[in-house]
């Protein structure tokens, strides 16, 4: 393939935290109407550099080029008069305001805003790369996959010619998959330079011209999509020493399990007489009016892994903090092994069997308090001795976790300083240590490296081996069908379906999730 | 045409050298600061700041000095402490501290003939139960209906001062005098001095007593690591099973508590009366104590001596130096200042570019 000269180029960027190297020496570019693919793990870099591009940090050396003029970029202003937009996993987009607005909004500057001109605009640049939303439509009313339309169409707005797409298919149905998809399709022929990352195979397999590969830092492979398979790529993103998982857990990793088939195998199927672990009845939850969680009834048994699949805002946060003992329940009941704790407080429930990892990482841990004060804060009384905490007792177990966890952090670290995975291995070390009967998992693996990730399952599948049941609520198909024995999907509030997961195709799901199917 | 300009940009992390040059930096930028009035009110900075800093520490009778002026600084600053520990914002020392005062004026003037030791421990109950009771509206308020309690305690602060004024001017006017100032109180009631010649009183050790409690509970204990959790992230706290509205109410109570152990304090040690300015801002300066201090027990020890010395010196400065004394609170108030926007400072990195 052939390309116009580089749009935008990095010069030997490198960035140092310290003594950790988060990008050394990476030269890349991106050429109008190319697709570019970033790949790595979480932890390889690439938010450090998408950060550099877009002047939220400052490189400690090398250069940034547009169309060969060196630019010095310290904000994300200066970024986007460059010519630079990027398009986060956070949208910034006020919801009580009409599409139009909102793009308008961005482009405020002095003056009086002309909203009929900037509606016919913004009708424009829809046009151009075939988004169909209603301009006057409110924010509020729109989809997660529109919101993020609405976004790009906000930096096309700024006349950006290079569109950084980072992690954009992490909160979409696969039906959004496909819209963005062909939206992306619409900016490359319209002759934008895309720089694409994301840390699943299959997408990059499929959306881009040329794919670069990120590892600790170090940028060690760029092969044109068309001439590089998947086995290579993951190989490259994970490094020949570091791939002691098995090779189905790599590919649910990184999105290939449809193709696999999947779900659990060494697994003992639970069977239909074994004893119920968790209980929901008619479980409701209101806010101002509205039901968020709409008379649920579930039941996972020993044994059992019991999938939530559902668009975000449906309902299962809601869910998983009712059940955690962070929301209050309206209706209903909620039973941990016989125990009603529908409106105990937080230690009860821990007592009655409740497991809980939660989708807020950082909101469950004190980010300032050090990994052994984490590990014990739910469980004082145990760690008492005559009136005050045991040091001892607490040092030791901290030790003991960090060595059954692989948890690489000191007892006396700051949790708030350690990578995502590691905080969600104290997580899982604090939840899993008092054995409970139920597990309630939201989000498991969101963001985590492969080993990580196939370390999170092993975890869940060793203790569903031990008796417990797991509640797992996911947006990642793909993690549902490789751990839960049967998934109900969710949508607005309520269960529309259920599937057995040899059943549970992404066609099938999906129609479930958007309320095109009813079961 | 180069024209630069300086940019704030934020620190991916931030060295570990910073913290402490940030700290010297910020008391060098107050000393400078403080040398402008001092210049101005015909004084030599070096000659004024000796006199603030050092002088106090060379005799005896100034250290005691010393001790005696930290000794509300200790009751007050630990009684915010603990309450901003556990996220209730307690401006309400100063309230606190006049109820304690009240309190302990009453017992004193009416039981009259107690022996000493009675009189004493009767005496300290009484300020704790003074600034206790007077904490409690908004700390209630606060736990059933979520109001504000930085605004309700400070607005309490000045209806305790026309409290103390109303019963000066009424009931409690010296019956002696005419003057506006209570009775004395029984003699029994009289704090016992520390060493001879010196003022330091007794109330000097409740005040140590009362640290050494904190420091214990606050960081060898499960409460105290419940009182941090609730402090650094209520939420949190909340998923890991800590009742925090429940917790921020007894803790608001123990707080206003030991600011009305330090108006007793004031009362039998010093005045042994009631007086209008028996409080002199200490609560105020409370709030200082406790956020220079860091909201450790050892932290409000260290900073309570400093602005002791600082205010024994000042005294000083202004006999010898013809200084306004008020400079002394000044130097405190510009320390509190910078310190804080020094510590916010670390976050970022001043960077020159050129204007586009």
């Amino acid at each position: 393939m052939k390309h116009a000269p580089a749009l935008l180029a990095l010069d030997q960027i490198t960035k140092r935290f310290g003594d950790l190297v988060a990008n050394q020496d990476i030269s890349l570019s991106v050429s109008a109407g190319e697709v570019l693919a970033m790949l790595g793990e979480n932890g390889a870099g690439k938010s450090t550099l998408m950060k550099i591009i877009y002047g939220l940090l400052r490189p400690d050396a090398g250069t940034i080029q547009m169309d060969g003029q060196v630019l010095d970029i310290s904000s994300p202003r200066d970024a986007m008069r460059a010519g630079i937009g990027m398009v986060t996993q956070e949208f910034s987009l006020v919801e009580t305001m009409t599409v139009a607005e909102n793009v308008a909004l961005s482009a405020v500057g002095w003056g009086r805003v002309d909203v009929k001109a900037t509606k016919a605009r913004v009708q424009e640049a829809m046009e151009r790369i075939g988004v169909h939303i209603d301009p006057d439509r409110l924010v509020s009313s729109l989809s997660i996959g529109e919101r993020q339309r609405v976004e790009i169409v906000k930096a096309l707005f700024h006349d950006c010619r290079v569109l950084i797409l980072d992690e954009p298919t992490a909160v979409l149905t696969p039906q959004d998959v496909r819209a963005l998809f062909a939206t992306v399709q619409r900016l490359r022929e319209a002759g934008l330079g895309v720089l694409f990352v994301s840390h699943k195979l299959k997408e990059v397999a499929e959306i881009s011209d040329r794919v670069v590969v990120l590892r600790r830092g170090e940028l060690v492979a760029v092969r044109q999509t068309a001439a590089v398979n998947a086995q290579e790529l993951a190989g490259l993103m994970m490094g020949v020493a570091a791939a002691p998982v098995d090779s189905a857990e790599i590919d649910a990793a990184i999105g290939l399990s449809s193709l696999a088939g999947g779900g659990p195998e060494v697994r003992r199927r639970p069977q239909p007489d074994d004893a119920s672990v968790l209980d929901i009845a008619g479980l409701t939850v209101t806010r101002d009016g509205r039901d968020l969680v709409d008379r649920i009834d579930l039941t996972v048994r020993s044994g059992e892994v019991v999938g939530v699949a559902g668009i975000s805002g449906n309902g299962q946060t809601e869910l998983v903090e009712a059940l955690c003992g962070t929301r209050a329940v309206r209706a209903g009941s909620v039973h941990v092994d016989g125990t009603d704790i529908t409106h105990r407080p937080v230690i009860d429930r821990l007592s009655a069997g409740l497991g809980r990892l939660t989708e807020d990482r950082r909101g469950s841990c004190m980010a300032q308090l050090s990994v052994e004060q984490n590990l014990v804060l739910e469980d004082l009384p145990a760690f008492t001795r005559r009136g005050s905490l045991d040091a001892h007792a607490v040092r030791e177990h901290a030790r003991a976790m960090i060595e059954q966890f692989e948890i690489r952090a000191d007892p006396t670290t700051l949790i708030g300083t350690l990578s995502g995975g590691n905080i969600q291995k104290v997580l899982l070390a604090r939840a899993l240590h008092r054995r409970p009967k139920v597990l309630v998992a939201a989000q498991p693996t969101r963001g985590l490296d492969i080993g990580t990730f196939a370390y999170v399952h092993r975890q869940v599948e060793a203790m569903c081996d031990a008796g417990a049941g797991v509640l797992l609520v996911s947006e990642d198909l793909d993690e549902l069908r490789s751990l839960a024995d049967r998934i109900v999907v969710m949508l607005r509030g309520a269960i529309v379906g259920e599937l057995p997961v040899d059943q549970a195709s992404n066609e099938r799901l999906g129609a479930l999730m958007t309320g095109q199917e009813v079961s | 045409m180069a024209l630069r300009s300086p940019h704030f940009v934020l620190r991916g992390q931030q060295p570990r050298w910073l913290s402490p040059v940030a700290l010297v930096a910020a008391v060098l930028f107050t000393v400078v600061l403080t040398a402008i009035p001092i210049r101005l009110a015909g004084a030599n900075p070096p000659a004024a700041f000796e006199r603030y800093l050092l002088r106090p520490l060379t005799s005896q009778t100034g250290v005691f000095e010393v001790l005696l002026t930290a000794t509300p600084l200790i009751f007050t600053g630990l009684a915010v402490a603990i309450a901003f520990r556990a996220g209730y914002w307690n401006i309400g020392a100063e309230g606190q501290f006049l109820a304690g005062a009240i309190c302990v004026t009453w017992v004193g003037t009416t039981f009259t003939t107690l022996p000493a030791p009675v009189a004493i421990t009767l005496g300290f109950v009484a300020g704790a139960v003074g600034g206790l009771a007077w904490a409690t509206l908004p700390a209630w308020l606060k736990r059933r209906a979520g109001i504000d309690e930085v605004v309700t305690t400070l607005l309490l602060n000045p209806v305790a001062l026309l409290v103390v004024q109303g019963l000066l001017n009424g009931p409690w006017r010296n019956s002696g005098t005419g003057f506006t100032d209570s009775d004395r109180l029984g003699a029994s009631y009289d704090l016992p001095v520390l060493f001879s010649g010196s003022r330091a009183h007794l109330g000097l050790i409740v005040a140590l007593g009362a640290l050494v409690v904190a420091w214990w509970v606050l960081t060898r204990t499960p409460l105290g690591l419940k009182i941090t959790s609730s402090g650094l992230s209520p939420k949190t706290a909340e998923f890991s099973g800590i009742r925090v509205r429940p917790l921020q109410f007894r803790v608001a109570l123990v707080s206003g508590a030991v600011a009305g152990l330090g108006g007793a304090s004031q009362v039998m040690g010093v005045q042994h009366q009631l007086t209008q300015g028996i409080s002199n801002g200490y609560g105020y300066t409370g709030v200082i104590v406790a956020t220079l201090g860091a909201l450790s027990a050892v932290g409000v020890l260290l900073v309570a001596l400093l602005l002791g010395d600082i205010a024994v010196g000042a005294q000083n400065a202004s006999l010898v130096l013809q200084l306004p004394s008020q400079l002394g609170d000044v130097f405190g108030a510009l320390l509190l200042l910078s310190v804080l926007a020094a510590l916010s400072w670390r976050r970022y990195r001043l960077i020159w570019r050129q204007r586009s």
